[in-house]
């Protein structure tokens, strides 16, 4: 399977999780759209840790090149539960003071 | 067209679908199982990749953990289905053809790309994927990030309970 097809796939998802954030008001579907482009990149990361997987198993290389890459999106989801629980616990906490989840109530930290 | 390429469109398009489904949907509880349907067929594609660790952990922490948070809150604050407030429709156009043309300026920068050309992902082989290899990389030369993401885990959970007392 050619990479590119894995990039574009990861891109359209990738925009799908940007006009989301784009578009709704919703500040959880805001929020499941941003969980949506990091699953993209992690999905392009495991992709190139197979390409250059495969090159190297052609060019008679270590057997674990690449590795590194899935380490990394390991590492990625970790990151994103804790960032998951912050998350919502501001976004409950916007609800008790606003009675709103609509992130146009957020721009009062303009003034 | 092999049974690895069919399995592969079959698990985009679906993927796709859902994403698209996860927008246009105004209850936010059928935008969480769409979401949940997605890391599914994410998931399909590690496995295709052989990465049969990172399939594993997406389904439990994504599908089973963060998923089933945002259903929490959801039904905590007991959101109306018709009371999130829509944006302008001028605005949501504008937002589609931003997104569209992003896309569209990557995917044409993509296919000029030199470097990427010929190159092609290993599906169904390799052995790196396999909790073997990926257990003796994270334990011999990730042990520090390893530890100090626990420390993280520790100071998110501090926040969200102070966050949440309040």
């Amino acid at each position: 399977m050619p990479i590119q097809y894995y990039i574009y796939f990861c891109l359209a998802l990738f925009s799908i999780g940007v006009v989301g954030v784009l578009t709704r008001r919703n500040a959880i579907i805001v929020f499941m759209c941003i969980e949506l482009m990091l699953n993209a990149v992690n999905l392009l990361l495991v992709a190139f840790s197979k390409m250059y997987n495969g090159i190297a198993l052609q060019n008679g290389a270590s057997v674990t090149a690449g590795i590194d890459a899935q380490i990394f999106v390991f590492f990625i989801m970790v990151v994103a539960a804790a960032e998951v629980s912050i998350g919502l616990a501001i976004i409950v906490m916007m609800y008790r003071n606003t009675h709103s989840i609509d992130i146009n109530f957020l721009n009062r930290l303009k003034n | 067209m092999n049974a690895l390429e069919i399995i592969f469109y079959a698990l985009s398009a679906f993927a796709l679908v859902c994403a698209i489904m996860v927008l246009i949907s105004k209850n936010p509880i059928h935008s969480v199982l769409w979401l949940i349907l997605v890391f599914f067929a994410i998931s399909g594609h590690y496995i295709l990749l052989n990465a049969q660790f990172l399939a594993i952990v997406n389904i439990i922490v994504y599908a089973g953990a963060i998923m089933v948070l945002f259903l929490f809150v959801i039904m905590l604050i007991n959101v109306k289905k018709d009371s999130e407030p829509q944006k302008q429709l001028f605005v949501k156009f504008i937002g589609v053809i931003a997104g569209g043309s992003f896309l569209t300026l990557t995917i044409s920068l993509i296919k000029q790309a030199q470097p990427l050309i010929g190159k092609t992902v290993l599906l169904k082989e390799g052995t790196i994927g396999l909790i073997h290899p990926l257990g003796k990389a994270l334990f011999n030369d990730y042990v520090v990030p390893f530890e100090i993401s626990s420390v993280l885990f520790l100071s998110a959970m501090v926040g969200a309970v102070l966050i949440g007392k309040k």
